[in-house]
This record gives structure tokens, C-alpha cells and sequence, in this order.
């Protein structure tokens, strides 16, 4: 199977998932995860070649005009994200499957997660930037459909928005910032940019480009300050929370920096503004964790967090700091993934959100008991699993670190022994202490629920025992990729008794502590100062700023009547094709030229007489009949200078008008007078202004020269290469028929406009 | 009930349809004969505008402008309700289509490798065809439809 084919694959079963869930019936849901295990499994093939250094490269042309193309490239850091997203999307799906048995709209779940599947590969695959960039931006779309999936709550479809748009705004941050690297380096190959990125860092753009990238990358990787939509994503159902939200979506900014950690690596603005960013959101993130109530938020806090340190790594960038940040991703994909599913079987066999309000669960859930303490062990970073490993090693990173060392050493284990309370509250809380009467009643979860949580926990595990394994296989060529060099590591699951060591215990000790004082840390008040200037109160300000202001000017330019609009229209006509007609210094000849007919003559005396009859009428009639000279004596005109298409459609113009005015003749109200004395002297000044400067336009094209270059070309190619000798129909149907196409859909539109228009009228 | 076909004008009369709608009583007697002449020949003119209009004057927006104001007077002298009849399809299907046929026609192109929305010709005899006529029916087809919505929903007022 080919790259391109696993890649796409997701999007060719997409349209048909609503229909053929139906057709599965819903005990055969399980199917779904047919699909990313065959993905997953294909990746895994790629496995001992990576191990051995080798890469891939499969390059399929799309756009190469623009210098589009679908190309991938399979290097250790690619396929280590296209493991995780394809193997736990694996259980994922297994999960939703029976998650969401007999809900109506099962199908279009997977629709939209086949979709976000696929996008999420072809992000982390794909080695053109602008490739990246739209599949990129297929995540954030999928996101926000997969967050508004109960659209019928408000919440649900408010959380969605704020989700898309930002990080949509960010997406746009790096479409800009890709096009400028573009214009450096000439080219929108990642690989062409790292083998020059000499001269791409020294270029004068470059901090530009870099600053707008990052801006995409923090706003996906929900980094401070726009951490805050990645909370209220929690609206989601809980399978898509545990899919996007924790283990990998989230992580698209964090792919990003690992991937041009190479590049980029070295420039002052990379360490100078990635490394507080992260230090901070880390921090945060796992302050405000402990904070929250609900299972959800608690733990979409808590991969603020986690997202906050992986960003800290990468920006600090020495290859310990490299190599905590792979081994902490993939413990964290591991065990906040199974966390979340924990909490949506919490939610699902419970009814009960809040961890607190649970206790003693373990008698009746034993697997999901085993399969949270595994996942929390694993968040702890207690020994020995995963999570126990990648604390040692980014103590180790941070103790090295080339700046800020103490600083940032104190911050992390205040974030970590908070984090220790949330493994506590996620994995301890509802398991154990006395069973609560009204809960006895449990039973354990159904095997698809277990099946996932259980693996995961036991995969950190695992890995943590047997560290070489996961080393060897994924992790070397993984962080060999992000640095751009081979990489010596050895994971160890005992490193002697060292400070770091020293540090990891006195954390986890804090972290009971936070655990059992976690009452105080709640019960501390946010001063109402700060509560105000908070990022999400800034979102909401903005937003409603913007409404304010789209409100303002569709109330000036909308007034509701048409003469105003009229008004607004020429009279921006006349000032912006006024004004560059006045600025052209030359002015604007008059040539003579003698008539040709009598009939020239005549028609060009008919029309003003009859356009000043239609405005002096007082009758309706009249002046509607005046309008009719004008356009059939303008007709004429088009005739007599060889346009005889355009006088075919003026007259079928005129006549229909004169049908339409039939049709609403008897319901139009008084002819009357509506505007005053002043109004009518503006009116005459800006109609005289437009037919001045249209009248100048006609003159000063005339001036031009050449002016028929294009039309030459029309005429000499209509016979031979359209077969049309009306070279007008011909441009409109051939040459020019994009713009057809566009002018038909615009047409369709505008019909569908008046209709909705006249309808409203009628029901009220 | 298949009613105001105008090739069975006789059984129009029979079972008294097209009939005035009441608001359409006042429609004249003389405007009705006119146009159930008039119609015929108006569609086979805007046909024959459509497919001239490659080499001659003509083309498909004027010629679903002509279509166009053929079923307006139809609609003038037997009601929008008749018109609609009239027309099987609605003016939405009618856009619908004609965008379709135009979308259509350009996708030729790509199924032969070439661009989207190439010409490509094939030759019947002398006769040359090509997908802009088949673009130009779309044309035809939604200035038909966008004319007709408009008028028709302004008469069913």
C-alpha cells in the first residue's frame, strides 16, 4: 500500500460512514476501527528501516504551478505521530463505538472522525508547508464540527467557534509565515529549507516568518495566553476529547516546533519567546487543574500543562531537552488518552462528572480501576512507569538548561507536584476510600470501554520496564529527526541516586501534599481585578467588539432604502474611479470626429431628453415609459457600433423590465415626491459628477495606447482553436469561462437572494 | 393532473385549464390567445439563439432571456400558478441543472487530462460539438431559472 493511498484513505470512507454505520447496525460499530488499525499497522512496517536511519519520500504533483504537492515524508518524528494517531485512534474508535451505541447521528460521528484521521496524518506526513498547511486547517474544521457535535446546546456550538476561531486566526498566522519562508528559500519543501537554512535564519523576514508560525503553532497547542479553548473543548463527546484534545490534535504545534527545531533551532527568537511561553502554560496549566471540579476540565487543564512543557523542551532545544520532550509525548499520549476514556466511563456508568463525588469504585470496576491507577502512576511520574522516565530526563534537561535553569527547575516541580494531585484526583479519588451506598449498585464497563484505558495504562508501563524496546525502535529515530542529527541516548529505568532523582521524590511528596490541601488551593480567590483582564474575558471582548462594529456599519450602509443605496454605490463610484482619472496629469483630449449618421445624432440628443423627461414626470407610467426610451435608444447605439450580442441583451432587458413592471404595477405605493429641496440638489450634483467621470473614462480610454492587445488575441485564436466565429459568445464560453461560471453561480445566488427577500416580506 | 401543456390546447379548454386564478380574471382575453400563439414560437426562437450563438449573435444568456420572457407572458395571461405547471421543472431545479451542465462541461477537461474547463470538440459529419455549447446550456439554463424565480415569486405575490 502507498503512502498516499493510507493517507487518503480516511477521506474516501468519510462520505460513506453515515450510511454504511446504518447498514452495520449498531453492534457492529466496532468495525470503524478496522481502519486506523490497518493504518497503523501499515505504519508499523516502516518501524526497522527508521530504526536503521533510513527515511521516505513519496512526492505526488497538485498544484506544482504553485509549487503545491502532495509530498510525505516518513522520517522517525512523522511516523512516531502517525503511530499514536493511528493506534490510538484505533481504540478510540473502538470506544466510540460503543460509546455512542444508538445515538442517531453514530455515522456522521465517524464521518468526522475519519475525516480529522486523515487530516491529522497528512499534517504530521506531509512535507510541503502548504500541504501542511491545509490539512492543518482540516483539523481545526473537523475539531470544531467534532466539539459542536451536540449542536443543539448552546455551550456546545459556542465552545466549537471559539475553538475554530482561534485557531483558525492562528492557522492564517502560518499560512503567512509559510509564504514568507516560501519567498526566502523558493520552494515549500521542508527538507529544501533545512538544507539551506543558513541562508533562511541571517534573512531579514525570517523573524517574521518565525514569529507567525509560532503563532499558529501556540494557538493549536493551546499555549498561554489562548490556552482557553482548549478547556471549553470539552464540550466534545468524551471519545473526541480523549482523540483531539489530549493525544493528538493538540500536539500539531508541538509537531510543528520538533519539526523545525532544525531549522529554526538556533535563532535568538526561538529560545527567547518559546521558552516562557511554555514555562508559563506548564505552570498554569497545572495550577489551574487542580482547580476544577469536573473530571473534563480537570484533566483538559492538565494537557494545558503538558503541552506547556513540551513546549518548553523544544524550545530549549539541547538534545536532552529533545529527547525528554519524545519520551514525554509519547507517556503523555499514553496515559491522558486513557485518563480521558477513564472519565468518560466514569461519566457513562455513573452519571456523575465530578471525581470528588466518587469513592470506592474499585469493587465494582476492578479493570477500570486497574487500567486509571496504571494511567495516574503514569501522570505521577511515579516508578516505573513512562511518565516516571520523562520526569527524570526533563529535570535533567531543565537543570542544563542554557538559560534560566533555577528559575525554570522551580517552576516545573510546582507544576509537577500539582500535576501529582491531579493523578491523585483521577486515579486515586474515585476508586478507593469507603463505597458509597447509592453507587453499589455499579457494575463494571463493557469490554469496548475497558479495552482501550487498560492498554494504554499497560503500554506506558511497559515501556517504562523495558525502556531499550520503545528507545530502539521509536524513540531514537525520532528525536534523530527532530535534531538533525543522530542522537545518543540511553534510557535507563534507575539512574543512580542523583539530584534529579532528589527532585522527582520531593515532588511527588509536595504533590501529596497539594493533594490533600487541595481544598485551600480551591478555596483561594482569584481577585476580581484579575478576573477581569483574563485572556477568555479578552476573547469575549474582542468579539463582541467586533459584533459592535458589524453592527455600526451595516446600520450606516444599510438603511433599508434604496435611494440611499443607490446613493452609497455611485457616489464610491465616482470617487474611486474619479479620483485616479483626476490624478493623471496629461488630462483628456478631445477629438473630433464628425458623425457618422444622422442617427447618431439623433440618438445621442433622445437619450438625455428622455432620461430628464423621466425624472420631471409625475406620473408613474411616463416616466417608466422615458426609462424605456433610454435603454432602447442606448440599444440602438450598441447596434450602429457593431455590438449586436449586447443589443440582442439590452432589448430582452428592457422587455422583461417592462413585465416585471406589470407584475407589481398595482401594488407599488403613491407615486410621490420623497425627497426635499436639498436632497434633490445632492442627488443632481452626484448624478452629474457620475455621468462626468464616466464620460471622462470612455474619452480617456480612448487615449490609451495600444489598447487591443488581449482582443486581437481573441480574434485571431476564436476560429482556430474554438471553432466560433462570434468571438464574443466565444470568450464567454471558452476563453473566458471561469469567469462564466463564477458570473452564473453569482446570478443563482442573487436570484436565491430576491426570493428570500420577498418571501420574508410575505410571512410578515 | 399535467395541465396548460400547450400541445394540447384542446383539452386545455376541456377541463377548464388554464384557468384565471381570481386575481387573474382581468387578464385579457386577446393577451391569452396571443400568447398560446406566441409561446411556441418564442422557445423555438431562444433555442435558436442558444445554438447560433457561437458563430452568429446570440448565446445562451440571451437566449434564456427569451425563454425566459416567453413563460413570463405566460404567466401574465394564465397566472404564476400555470406558469409553474407549465414549466414541470421548477426554476430552482432549472438553476440547479443549468449549473450542473456547466460544471459538467467543464470537467470534461480534467477526464482527458487536460485543464478544467477546456474546450474539447468532437466532429458528427460536419458538424462541429463541444463542451462550450454544452456550457452555454447551462447558461441557458440558470438565466431561465434566476429570471423565472424572480418573476414568478413577484407574481405569486
Amino acid at each position: 500500500m502507498d503512502v498516499l493511498l493510507a493517507v487518503l484513505s480516511g477521506f474516501l470512507l468519510a462520505p460513506l460512514a453515515p450510511w454504511l454505520d446504518r447498514r452495520l447496525g449498531k453492534r457492529w460499530g466496532w468495525m470503524w476501527a478496522l481502519v486506523p488499525l490497518g493504518l497503523f499497522l501499515f505504519f508499523l512496517r516502516f518501524v526497522p528501516a527508521l530504526a536503521r536511519g533510513e527515511a521516505f519520500t513519496r512526492r505526488v504533483p497538485w498544484i506544482p504551478r504553485l509549487d503545491i504537492h502532495l509530498s510525505f515524508h516518513l522520517d522517525g518524528l512523522s511516523v512516531l505521530f502517525a503511530l499514536l494517531i493511528s493506534g490510538i485512534g484505533a481504540l478510540i474508535f473502538l470506544y466510540a463505538a460503543r460509546y455512542l451505541e444508538g445515538h442517531p447521528h453514530r455515522g456522521r460521528f465517524f464521518l468526522l472522525l475519519l475525516g480529522f484521521m486523515a487530516s491529522m496524518l497528512g499534517l504530521v506526513l506531509a512535507e510541503n508547508a502548504l500541504a501542511l498547511f491545509v490539512f492543518w486547517e482540516l483539523t481545526s474544521l473537523s475539531s470544531y464540527l467534532l466539539i459542536g457535535f451536540e449542536h443543539e446546546r448552546e455551550s456546545a456550538r459556542s465552545a466549537a467557534l471559539q475553538a475554530l476561531l482561534v485557531t483558525g486566526a492562528g492557522g492564517l498566522a502560518l499560512l503567512t509565515g509559510w509564504i514568507l519562508l516560501g519567498q526566502i528559500g523558493g520552494g515549500f519543501e521542508i527538507t529544501q529549507w533545512r538544507s539551506q537554512r543558513e541562508q533562511l535564519i541571517v534573512h531579514p523576514h525570517a523573524r517574521w516568518a518565525l514569529a507567525l508560525i509560532l503563532l499558529g503553532a501556540f494557538t493549536k497547542s493551546a499555549q498561554f495566553p489562548v490556552h482557553f479553548w482548549l478547556p471549553n473543548a470539552m464540550e466534545a463527546p468524551t471519545p473526541v476529547s480523549a482523540y483531539l484534545h489530549s493525544a493528538t490534535m493538540v500536539k500539531a504545534g508541538v509537531y510543528l516546533l520538533a519539526r523545525l527545531q532544525p531549522i529554526f533551532g538556533t535563532m535568538d527568537l526561538w529560545g527567547a519567546t518559546i521558552v516562557p511561553v511554555g514555562a508559563v502554560t506548564f505552570s498554569l496549566g497545572a495550577l489551574l487543574a487542580v482547580r476544577q471540579s469536573e473530571a473534563k476540565r480537570l484533566l483538559a487543564y492538565s494537557t494545558v500543562s503538558a503541552l506547556g512543557l513540551l513546549t518548553l523542551l523544544l524550545g530549549i532545544g539541547t538534545p536532552t531537552a529533545v529527547t525528554a520532550a519524545m519520551v514525554f509525548l509519547l507517556a503523555h499520549a499514553l496515559y491522558k488518552a486513557a485518563l480521558f476514556l477513564i472519565a468518560g466511563i466514569l461519566d457513562h456508568e455513573t452519571g456523575v462528572r465530578e471525581p470528588e463525588r466518587l469513592a470506592g469504585l474499585r469493587r465494582a470496576m476492578p479493570i477500570t480501576t486497574v487500567a486509571a491507577v496504571l494511567a495516574a502512576a503514569s501522570l505521577a511520574g511515579l516508578p516505573p512507569s513512562l511518565g516516571f522516565l520523562s520526569k527524570e530526563l526533563f529535570y535533567e534537561a531543565l537543570r542544563a538548561a542554557p538559560r534560566w535553569p533555577l528559575l525554570l527547575l522551580g517552576n516545573a516541580v510546582l507544576a509537577g507536584m500539582a500535576l501529582v494531585a491531579v493523578a491523585g484526583l483521577m486515579g486515586v479519588r474515585p476508586f478507593f476510600g469507603r463505597e458509597r451506598s447509592e453507587l453499589q449498585f455499579l457494575h463494571e464497563a463493557p469490554r469496548p470501554l475497558w479495552l482501550g484505558p487498560l492498554l494504554l495504562g499497560l503500554s506506558g508501563t511497559i515501556a517504562g520496564l523495558w525502556p531499550a524496546g520503545v528507545e530502539r525502535t521509536l524513540l531514537n529515530p525520532a528525536i534523530t529527526a527532530t535534531l538533525g542529527q543522530p542522537a545518543h541516548i540511553h534510557l535507563a529505568a534507575w539512574h543512580g541516586l542523583n539530584p534529579t532523582l532528589l527532585l522527582s521524590a520531593l515532588t511527588i511528596a509536595g504533590g501529596v501534599g497539594v493533594y490533600t490541601g487541595r481544598g485551600i488551593v480551591r478555596a483561594l480567590a482569584v481577585p476580581r481585578v484579575l478576573a477581569r483582564f483574563t485572556p477568555s474575558a479578552g476573547y469575549a471582548a474582542l468579539l463582541n467588539g467586533i459584533f459592535t462594529l458589524a453592527r455600526f456599519q451595516t446600520r450606516v450602509l444599510q438603511s433599508g432604502h434604496l435611494r440611499y443605496y443607490l446613493l452609497t454605490i455611485i457616489a464610491w463610484t465616482v470617487g474611486i474611479v474619479g479620483y485616479p482619472l483626476l490624478r493623471r496629469a496629461d488630462g483628456i483630449a478631445l477629438r473630433r470626429s464628425a458623425p457618422e449618421h444622422m442617427m447618431d445624432i439623433g440618438l445621442a440628443l433622445l437619450i438625455p431628453l428622455a432620461a430628464l423627461a423621466a425624472v420631471r414626470f409625475t406620473s408613474r407610467l411616463a416616466a417608466i415609459a422615458a426609462l424605456g426610451v433610454v435603454g432602447y435608444a442606448i440599444a440602438l447605439l450598441y447596434m450602429i457600433f457593431g455590438a449586436p450580442d449586447l443589443a440582442l441583451t439590452q432589448f430582452m432587458v428592457e422587455s422583461l423590465t417592462v413585465i416585471l413592471f406589470v407584475l407589481v404595477f398595482y401594488r407599488l405605493p403613491r407615486f410621490a415626491t420623497l425627497s426635499g429641496r436639498w436632497a434633490r440638489a445632492r442627488d443632481v450634483v452626484v448624478s452629474a459628477l457620475a455621468g462626468g467621470v464616466v464620460s471622462a473614462l470612455v474619452l480617456s480610454v480612448l487615449e490609451m495606447s495600444p489598447p487591443n492587445v488581449i482582443s486581437e488575441y481573441f480574434v485571431h485564436k476564436s476560429v482556430p482553436e474554438a471553432h466560433g466565429r462570434n468571438v464574443v459568445n466565444v470568450i464567454l464560453v471558452d476563453f473566458r469561462a471561469l469567469d462564466t461560471l463564477g458570473e452564473i453561480t453569482v446570478l443563482a445566488l442573487a436570484g436565491l437572494g430576491v426570493y428570500a427577500l420577498m418571501r420574508l416580506r410575505v410571512e410578515e | 393532473m399535467r395541465r396548460g401543456r400547450i400541445e394540447h390546447s384542446s383539452d386545455v379548454h376541456e377541463r377548464g385549464a388554464p384557468v384565471p386564478s381570481s386575481e387573474w380574471e382581468r387578464a385579457s382575453m386577446i393577451l391569452g390567445v396571443a400568447v398560446r400563439a406566441l409561446l411556441p414560437l418564442l422557445l423555438l426562437f431562444s433555442i435558436f439563439l442558444l445554438l447560433r450563438g457561437h458563430h452568429a449573435p446570440g448565446g445562451g444568456f440571451v437566449g434564456g432571456l427569451v425563454a425566459a420572457a416567453a413563460v413570463a407572458l405566460y404567466a401574465l395571461a394564465y397566472g404564476a400558478t400555470a406558469a409553474q405547471q407549465l414549466l414541470r421543472l421548477s426554476p430552482r431545479g432549472l438553476i440547479a441543472a443549468g449549473l450542473m451542465t456547466a460544471l459538467a462541461s467543464g470537467l470534461v477537461g480534467p477526464l482527458m487530462g487536460a485543464p478544467f474547463l477546456t474546450g474539447r470538440w468532437v466532429k458528427v459529419g460536419h458538424l462541429e460539438l463541444g463542451t462550450p455549447l454544452l456550457f452555454d446550456v447551462g447558461v441557458y439554463l440558470v438565466v431561465i431559472g434566476v429570471t423565472l424565480w424572480i418573476i414568478l415569486t413577484l407574481a405569486e405575490e
